[in-house]
């Protein structure tokens, strides 16, 4: 087993694929795959094209970058001016545009102080803290509850050596609560029905399924915790379209080589040490009640937004930009006036064009700016 | 351009950025109809010469490059001088006479700087690199390439032992490459005003008039060849760096660089098919830079099979770690060839025979439409855009 090469079988791929319209018979159904992974993989593999057209997949608020406020860009790049930091982050976040206008950059990228690293694991963040104890290092704390065990485990390091220097800015988000918040959209449910969620993959890994119980129990949604690859994506579907015909609603496991029901508990400890839930703003979707994760008052001493009490700006976005919308799986890329004009990947206005899994960039990259 | 005036580490990745920086600034003031080629090299006519009284070379009419001695022979031994004596070049080439005009030669012309870090890595170094460069920019012209010259720039502090390690390494790849270093250059720097060492080679070799190699002669149905296996470079290089991840640690055998002179394997495809359209190494921005400058603007698509594109398996699996695409991996010893559909096969197998190029395959098509545009049909069988990247790939955060 390669787990690689076995999940992008052309003839099996292509078998699901009759298997998926098949059950779907003609009618017309609308899921939503939530993670951001799950969406830069259904265009990158072209899985659009081997579905049924009647078969409707929206993505939905699952990639980091994409939900990250512009406040808070706006925070990290005011923390980036304080003499003496050094901001330490992941890749994806040095392009996102805040809202800063003026003569200062609006991105990370644009600072050029040479302040700004990009850094792999929250390992090296703090290897940078160790060596440089004359720098305070801030790390920027961005993702779900993927990223949360590593962010954790790093300040429990820092705690146990006693590192003064190190802190985090915490924008943690925890994935079940903003799909609590995409069903009651009421608006938006209107618009836009869901019949069934596609369930993050590796979120899944750390919190298990039950999390996701109440959306069938409540909504009776029916929800499949897929895996990442083509053959786990197109299985997944035709499970979550099999409860979905046959009128269920619960939460299966596709991805069960991984995920398992009760999750990875020994991550959730590590999680719950050092985070509590707290309110939290999503991009384009506001402010979701519980749906993020704070320092725990005994680790508040690492709290990068307390520590140098930088405020974090009213959110601005940018005029006509649709990711809100896309976000609460509303609108779709083509139906924004500025996708593939203003908006492109190496001029990206919203959140959704910066992330490579955001909607648009996947969208742009795998099926060109036609619309 | 946007209107923060200022360099972005972006502007040197050789995606869109790059391109915009090459049009708005340099381009805009440099502008000429030499430049407008944007090949990787530049293809100049030298005008003819009387013929000199004395030698142009020390010691006789004819000088001798250093015994090739590596994997690939170079393709003629012995230098005639006829740069500015008007006579006719030797061909590199069996069987072809060199149908040249008397009064001028056809000479391509390139440079290239390298700032790579670290400066030894799996596979290479700075200075194999830095021949291997232009030495193959000038090869993917149809060029046999002669004379490179090098410039350095020293940090003050550097070891000198550090510096005859990659001067030794640049002497081996010339040799390898069959090319001569005639001429260089030093600066030295304050510390800290440069990381360790900077080197910049030029390079000339001559071109065949017979030979025409331009996107300009690509047409549908004409086949994509790829000369090995994609990413090892790139990999190697984002393994090498410490501090950021240990990719080696999850393989079995280590990734090494790619990096090395194609110029002869080049010759030997040339051989099989004086009739190549175009040839590039996808170096910085990886395969789908360079797919995507070819298409750009064109009246063809490309069209690629992902299941015929060669990837190391560790390679493969690094990528699907990093989140990183092996497409837009740059490559230091790998050429993409278009030839036409009937010379394929031939091409195919003179590459496969040559021991830099046996992971070579046929791994696309040039198609009808839609126009300008990179496709690739997936594994899955799906189609995807194969686009130009905005800048660097970066690490995904989940």
């Amino acid at each position: 087993m390669r787990y690689m090469t076995e999940f992008r079988d052309k003839e099996l791929a292509r078998g699901m694929a009759q298997r998926i319209s098949s059950l779907l018979n003609g009618r017309y159904y609308t899921i939503m795959e939530v993670c951001g992974t799950h969406t830069m993989n259904i265009f990158r593999y072209g899985l659009k094209e081997i579905l049924p057209a009647n078969l409707r997949l929206l993505s939905g608020p699952g990639c980091p970058v994409c939900v990250t406020p512009t406040s808070y860009i706006d925070q990290a790049i005011t923390l980036a001016h304080v003499p003496g930091v050094i901001i330490c982050t992941f890749g994806d976040m040095l392009k996102v545009p805040g809202s800063i206008t003026g003569d200062t950059a609006n991105s990370l990228e644009r600072l050029v102080l040479g302040n700004v690293k990009v850094v792999y694991s929250t390992a090296d963040a703090l290897s940078m803290a160790e060596a440089n104890p004359d720098k305070k290092v801030v790390f920027l704390g961005v993702g779900f509850e993927t990223t949360a065990p590593t962010i954790a485990a790093s300040v429990l390091e820092a705690d146990r050596k006693g590192l003064g220097n190190y802190f985090v800015l915490c924008a943690h988000k925890t994935m079940p609560q903003v799909m609590r918040s995409l069903v009651e959209d009421v608006g938006a449910r209107r618009a836009v029905p869901l019949q069934g969620f596609i369930c993050p993959a590796h979120v899944s890994t750390i919190i298990g399924s039950r999390p996701y119980e109440f959306l069938a129990g409540e909504f009776g949604i029916p929800c499949v915790i897929a895996g990442f690859e083509p053959l786990d994506i197109l299985h997944g579907i035709h499970l979550l379209l099999g409860q979905i015909v046959r009128g269920e609603a619960r939460v299966e496991i596709q991805y069960s080589r991984v995920a398992r029901p009760e999750g990875n508990p020994r991550a959730q400890a590590v999680i719950k040490e050092v985070f509590e839930p707290c309110d939290a703003e999503w991009r384009g979707i506001g402010v979701v009640p519980m749906s993020g994760l704070g320092l725990r008052s005994r680790y508040r001493r690492f709290d990068a937004a307390l520590h140098f009490s930088v405020p974090a700006p009213k959110t601005r976005e940018p005029k006509g930009c649709l990711c809100g919308d896309m976000l609460r799986g509303v609108k779709t890329p083509p139906d924004c006036p500025l996708f593939g004009g203003t908006c492109t990947p190496s001029h990206p206005v919203g959140p959704c064009m910066v992330s490579s899994e955001g909607t648009c960039a996947a969208w742009f990259k795998y099926q060109g700016e036609n619309k | 351009m946007t209107n923060d005036k200022r360099i972005l580490l972006g502007h040197g990745s050789g995606g869109k950025l790059s391109q915009e920086l090459i049009r708005d600034v340099f381009f805009r003031h440099f502008q000429n109809p030499i430049l407008a080629q944007l090949g990787d090299s530049a293809i100049v006519e030298l005008p003819g010469c009387p013929a000199p009284e004395e030698p142009p070379f020390p010691g006789g009419t004819s000088i001798k490059p250093p015994s090739t001695g590596g994997r690939e022979k170079g393709a003629g031994d012995t230098l005639t001088p006829s740069l500015c004596s008007g006579q006719a070049l030797p061909s590199p080439l069996k069987g072809e006479g060199s149908k040249h005009q008397v009064g001028s030669t056809r000479v391509a012309f390139t440079t290239d700087s390298f700032v790579v870090k670290p400066l030894f890595f799996p596979g290479g170094d700075i200075g194999r690199l830095a021949i291997s460069g232009t030495v193959n920019d000038l090869a993917v012209m149809g060029a046999r390439p002669l004379f490179l010259s090098t410039a350095f720039i020293l940090e003050e502090g550097l070891e000198m032992s550090l510096l005859e390690r990659v001067v030794s390494s640049m002497k081996e790849t010339a040799m390898e490459a069959g090319v001569i270093i005639s001429t260089g250059d030093t600066k030295v720097v304050e510390k800290g005003s440069a990381d360790g060492l900077y080197i910049n080679t030029a390079g000339i070799g001559v071109v065949e008039d017979s030979l025409y190699i331009s996107p300009d002669r690509i047409k549908t149905g004409d086949k994509i060849l790829l000369s090995g296996t994609l990413g090892n470079h790139g990999v190697a290089i984002l393994a090498a760096r410490k501090g950021l991840l240990e990719v080696g640690a999850y393989c079995n055998t280590p990734i090494l660089s790619d990096c090395a002179p194609l110029a002869g394997m080049i010759q030997k495809a040339l051989g099989a098919c004086r009739d190549i359209r175009f040839m590039r190494d996808p170096t910085r921005g990886g395969l789908a830079t360079t797919l995507n400058e070819v298409a750009n603007g064109r009246d063809f698509a490309i069209l690629l099979f992902e299941e015929s594109i060669p990837v190391r398996e560790e390679v493969g699996a690094a990528c699907e770690l990093l989140g990183l695409d092996p497409m837009y991996l740059a490559n230091e010893g790998k050429v993409v060839i278009v030839c036409p559909e009937a010379d394929a096969d031939r091409v195919l197998n003179v590459l496969r025979r040559h021991p830099l190029g046996k992971d070579s395959a046929i791994i696309g098509e040039v198609v009808k439409g839609p126009a300008g545009r990179v496709f690739m049909k997936t594994l899955v069988g799906g189609t995807r855009v194969i686009d130009m990247p905005a800048s660097d790939p970066l690490p995904r955060i989940c």
